[in-house]
């Protein structure tokens, strides 16, 4: 694809002090970006010029601007993650957008992700929940042969996709109902499906789910929209699981 | 047990439960009723009607249907509340048609008109024939029972308001249907990606033929009377 330039795009971007602040959209004006200029850098660029302008930049989550880690977030065009499929925000370019088009960047909105500033969320609240069961409980001792323990093709195939969830939260933004499920499921089937998990999966399921109500997130209507934006294409087929292994959880309670 | 109850998996499971029942009753209901359509005479369909009035199983499942519609549209109202809790700030620019299906994000609203609808239809029908006894008599082969076929055939063919009322109440049953059956099945973990385009497909299927079915009634009066 060859490199184009935008000559100006209009970026209206939420700003909002901290949480308790009703916030207000800005809107900026960007000249010059390339095409190929990531959407994260035109931000970038953009902050460059606040700055030398005096004003206060935009503040937005971004770590690893590959895709692996998570961090960024973003509302962008109405659309988690912006308007692409299978990426985080960092991936997205701004080949994606129009010359002169307004661009409106909103922050992950929901109860359970306050705004920490601008574009920043707090999202310890998937921490909260992955402390209350999600993981594999070890002893201490020898470590074993990863070899020893057989785990069929296909459990191990589905494990390593929900284990591919980053934790963005993506899933949460987009949902109507701010639910988590998507998340919690892709921990709760990972684990499930494994020997190693296999063996706290009930209480998993349980621990999970309560601490997930608790905080605050939504209740799951189905409408598919979590696994549609989800950077890593996580389905909701785990989220049939993570309700079988919660029912079967509280039936053998 | 209250854990359960209390849960957000298992408000739902309640919501996709009862959603069966309601789905289970919706096929029992239709079939008797496109007996309407077999004899003007209005023999067959009064006997039926008869036939599910007397019988002893349907005494018995009617109040568990009225207990299964009550639980549905509480515990949505209850969910729908708590979702809206759960995000107090709304996106200023959202566009959710990308990655679901309007009934899906509706589901609430379709209920409610639903609902609107099912009233009119219990003032029609229900309460004139089981509550304030206003229907004449009928004698079918010997057996004096209530003229429900000239109650039902009576409305549509004196007004059309009605038959497009009717029309419209079966096609937002259909729509909330397109979501409402797989759903369910999603809800209590009888799914998984293989099955869930068969799931989808029998889903939408089922919510065709109970709009179109429930559709013809008004219709056929409509258009050959």
């Amino acid at each position: 694809m060859s490199e184009k330039i935008l000559k100006e795009i209009i970026v209206k971007v939420w700003r909002q002090k901290n949480a308790s602040d009703k916030g207000r959209f800005e809107t900026f004006t960007v000249n010059n970006i390339s095409t190929d200029t990531s959407f994260l850098e035109m931000l970038d660029i953009l902050n460059y010029q606040l700055v030398e302008e005096g004003k206060s930049p935009i503040v937005f989550d971004h770590d690893c601007r590959e895709g692996i880690c998570g961090t960024c977030s973003l509302f962008i065009n109405g659309r988690a993650h912006g308007p692409d499929d299978d990426i985080t925000t960092c991936q997205l370019h701004m080949r994606k957008f129009k010359e002169g088009e307004t661009i409106t960047v909103e922050p992950f909105r929901a109860a359970s992700f306050p705004v920490i500033k601008d574009l920043m969320v707090d999202r310890s609240a998937f921490e909260k929940i992955l402390h209350a069961g999600g993981f594999v409980s070890v002893n201490t001792g020898g470590v074993p042969d990863g070899n020893a323990i057989p785990i069929g093709y296909d459990d191990a195939e589905a494990a390593m996709d929900a284990a591919s969830c980053i934790g963005c939260g993506a899933c949460v933004a987009t949902c109507k109902n701010s639910s988590a499920m998507l998340f919690v499921s892709a921990k709760v089937s990972h684990l499930a499906r494994l020997p190693q998990g296999k063996v706290e999966a009930a209480r998993r399921a349980r621990a999970m789910v309560s601490k997930m109500d608790e905080l605050g997130f939504g209740n799951c209507s189905n409408t598919g929209a979590c696994e549609v934006e989800c950077p890593k294409g996580i389905s909701i087929a785990n989220i049939a699981t993570l309700n079988r292994e919660y029912l079967k959880a509280k039936i053998a309670e | 047990m209250s854990s359960f109850v209390n849960s957000s998996i298992g408000k739902k499971f309640f919501m996709s439960i009862t959603g069966f029942f309601l789905m289970m009753f919706l096929v029992v209901h239709l079939s008797i009723n496109l007996l309407l359509l077999f004899d003007d005479s209005g023999n067959l369909f009064n006997q039926g009607a008869h036939f599910m009035a007397t019988n002893p199983l349907i005494k018995i499942v009617e109040p568990l249907l009225a207990l299964g519609f009550v639980l549905h549209i509480l515990y949505a109202t209850y969910l729908t509340l708590k979702n809206q809790k759960a995000r107090p700030v709304n996106y200023k620019k959202a566009d959710l048609s990308k990655s679901s299906s309007w009934a899906s994000r509706n589901m609430f609203v379709l209920g409610t008109l639903i609902l609107i609808f099912l009233v009119i239809h219990i003032i029609n029908f229900y309460w004139q024939l089981k509550v304030s006894h206003t229907v004449p008599g009928v004698m079918v082969d010997g057996v004096e029972m209530e003229n429900a076929y000239g109650l039902v055939a009576g409305l549509f063919k004196a007004s059309l308001i009605y038959c497009l009322i009717y029309i419209t109440g079966a096609v937002f049953l259909g729509i909330h249907l397109t979501h409402g059956f797989w759903s369910a099945f999603q809800t209590i973990g009888w799914n998984n990606d293989i099955w869930r385009k068969r799931i989808e497909f029998v889903g939408k299927v089922f919510a065709i033929l109970i709009a179109v079915g429930f559709s013809i009634i008004p219709l056929y009066f409509l258009i050959k009377f």
